[in-house]
């Protein structure tokens, strides 16, 4: 998939959170842990961007702040024209009907005494999109879409598998009919076979209703089969996105190449080199100076100049950003990330 | 019909039948109940497998197929109201463990068998520093005195990896990370010098790159030591990198067991080829997974003949009928599926 020129579905420029780190009997503001600092990215419509990285690097943070289901502390959010930062109340309800998320945990996510029926009605009814027998007749139709029998509507969520329940959970978010869905670690929980089922589910419903997702996920593998961007987030931060070929292909960031190595592969034969990273990352609310990565960064050139310049996500080659000092640019950068 | 090996021929009340060629570890016809409001819960179901010293054997399969149970049920470890069934053997370095009384098993737990669980933070006592609870283990078991047993704690955890060790002896659980406190689990479990560790999902609740960490800790105490290693998990690249020996299970059965290269060669049960073919890789960018249709069946109600049946691509009339028994197709491997003597039924599979 390549980036279209027009104006992208979702368009995030230098989303920052921020969570105040409060001590004392006052509870004095004395410092804060930035989760997300200085993000931005596109999403065209019928996209995958992939957000991929370790707990902690702040992926969760990013996908819930897009959907204001925190607040961001700074940064622009706009879908579809729209400056998702500026709306209030009711203006903001009738965008989340367009803006819907997919749980990792489908346990947590439903209501333990709400049939499946009734959670994916909710939606139908709270946004005024149909009532009574025609909302009835919708959910049949949502559990058949996502695979279920709509006799299954009137069970509670401790009657399904796992695998059923992140159906249901789908099946939830699209009620609304929305046309951008943050699916966060979604397959996560799920065994390998149902995992598969998940993940085929999800590329069908994009194709026939158009989707566009940013999917949260750590493993690598799975992203290499939904996305068609990856962008990698380490301590807050992009560090680098590229198409999903390319990312996978001829990583650059020091950081991507050691995750990507990490990866077991499931073939004994497979003869590989493993990067293994020194440490582990540091706390996000005592990023290192510079470059965040720095500290572990295995990149030959390394240097000083590393720990106190922070470096910019700059397009290094069409298509592919890289926040690395020590990678140099080969073209002169046209797009937006 | 079977073809499993006799496992040690000892008369359990002799243990010392066993002989210096047998296997370290010999489980036969391991059966674990849970009585539950459902009925019976089969988990593990009649498993055999053996282990050489210095082996690493991987057993893999999905949640609920007994993994977890029958390594547990190694140590005698399974919590009421788990049971395990009478006819069941695990002979460990001469020993019949079924037999051996509480004391006796002490002494075998945590020095000559030992267990790394899958999330430290449950498995570590969160009042004691993990110096404290290193020193506990040697001096349980040996001699040592409290300055001796700190001493050799302090030294483990330089073993496995960890920074200022002296400082690091007197911190409590939750100062520390994740990845380091499955470093101090490690190092609980090896400090004696266990014959056997038994590894359960050890590195599953860690990210990708302290995942790598933790591994070569592992494979590099190993070869250090010429410990045999029992590891449980889920996950199909870990097992290519760390296992010589692969027990697939399902439904509380084994129903492939192969070395390591001729299990991802030529798998030879449709569940196996099923989760190979299920798993998403990183060297295969794109296009549709092949999923296995369906769940796992509950515990309280296996399927009759082959369990898997329900979920297989290749089932027939036998396969509702008659239970398979786990058959050769290859050096060291087996496998419990009709198909191995009547490939015909194969069909062909469209991804």
């Amino acid at each position: 998939m390549t980036i279209p020129a027009a104006a992208p579905l979702l368009s995030v420029r230098g989303l920052t959170k921020h969570f105040p780190i409060r001590t004392g009997l006052l509870q004095r503001r004395t410092g804060a842990v930035k989760a997300v600092d200085g993000v931005s990215f596109d999403i065209a419509s019928g996209e995958t961007l992939a957000l991929v990285g370790e707990s902690g690097c702040g992926k969760t943070t990013t996908g819930r702040a897009v959907l204001r289901l925190i607040e961001p502390t700074a940064g622009d959010i706009h879908f579809d024209g729209i400056d998702v930062r500026a709306l209030r109340g009711e203006a903001l309800r009738t965008l989340r009907r367009r803006m819907q998320i997919v749980f990792q945990d489908p346990w947590g996510s439903l209501n333990p005494r709400m049939t499946a029926g009734a959670a994916i009605k909710e939606g139908l009814i709270v946004h005024n999109l149909a009532h009574g027998a025609e909302a009835d007749r919708r959910v049949a139709t949502l559990l058949d879409e996502v695979g279920l029998q709509a006799s299954y509507a009137g069970r509670y969520p401790h009657e399904f598998s796992g695998g059923q329940r992140q159906r249901i959970g789908i099946a939830r978010a699209l009620a609304v009919q929305p046309s951008f869905l943050v699916c966060d670690e979604p397959v996560s929980a799920l065994d390998v076979s149902v995992q598969a089922q998940v993940v085929n589910l999800l590329q069908d419903l994009q194709r026939e209703r158009g989707l566009a997702y940013l999917f949260i996920a750590h493993d690598l593998a799975v992203v290499a089969h939904m996305a068609d961007r990856v962008a990698v987030m380490y301590l807050g931060h992009i560090v680098e996105l590229a198409p999903r070929a390319t990312l996978f292909a001829t990583p650059r960031m020091p950081y991507t190449k050691a995750l990507l190595s990490s990866v077991p592969v499931p073939d004994p034969t497979a003869n590989r080199q493993r990067v293994l990273l020194p440490g582990e990352p540091p706390s996000p609310a005592n990023p290192p100076s510079g470059c965040v990565f720095h500290p572990r960064c295995l990149h030959p050139a390394k240097d000083s100049d590393c720990a106190r310049i922070v470096p910019l996500l700059e397009e290094k080659t069409p298509g592919h950003f890289v926040a690395c000092l020590k990678e140099s640019m080969t073209h002169h950068p046209t797009s937006s990330p | 019909m079977t073809v499993s090996r006799p496992l040690v021929k000892t008369d359990p009340a002799a243990p010392n039948g066993w002989a210096p060629n047998d296997p370290l570890l010999a489980v036969q016809s391991l059966r674990v109940t849970f009585d539950t409001t459902r009925g019976l819960a089969r988990a593990v179901d009649g498993v055999s497998f053996t282990i050489a010293a210095g082996e690493t054997v991987c057993v893999v399969g999905e949640s609920g197929c007994g993994k977890s149970v029958a390594a547990l049920s190694l140590l005698r470890l399974i919590p009421a109201p788990g049971r395990i069934e009478s006819g069941s053997e695990i002979h460990f370095d001469g020993m019949n463990l079924l037999t051996l009384n509480e004391e006796a098993l002490r002494s075998v737990r945590g020095r000559r068998m030992s267990m790394i669980f899958q999330e430290p933070m449950t498995a570590l006592n969160p009042v004691l520093t993990v110096g404290e609870q290193i020193a506990e283990v040697v001096r349980v078991h040996t001699k040592a005195s409290r300055r001796e047993a700190w001493a050799q704690a302090v030294s483990m955890l330089r073993e496995v990896g960890i920074a200022d060790p002296d400082v690091r002896a007197t911190e409590y659980p939750h100062q520390l990370s994740g990845g380091m406190r499955q470093r101090v689990m490690i190092a609980m479990a090896l400090v004696l010098e266990p014959r056997l560790v038994i590894a359960d999902e050890p590195t599953t609740a860690l990210d990708v790159t302290i995942q790598a960490q933790i591994l070569e800790l592992l494979r590099a105490q190993r070869d250090r030591t010429g410990l045999a290693l029992l590891l449980i998990t889920h996950d199909l690249g870990v097992v290519a990198e760390m296992a010589s020996r692969v027990l697939v299970m399902y439904a509380g059965q084994i129903v492939e067991e192969a070395p390591v290269g001729a299990l991802f060669a030529t798998a030879t049960h449709p569940y196996t080829e099923g989760l190979l073919a299920a798993v998403p890789r990183l060297d295969q960018i794109g296009g549709r997974l092949r999923t296995i249709p369906g769940t796992v069946p509950a515990a309280t109600d296996w399927p009759t003949g082959c369990r898997f049946r329900a979920r297989c691509p290749h089932a027939f009339a036998r396969c509702e009928t008659d239970a398979p028994e786990l058959v050769q197709v290859g050096p060291s491997h087996r496998a419990r599926c009709h198909l191995v003597q009547e490939p015909s039924h194969r069909k062909a599979i469209t991804p």
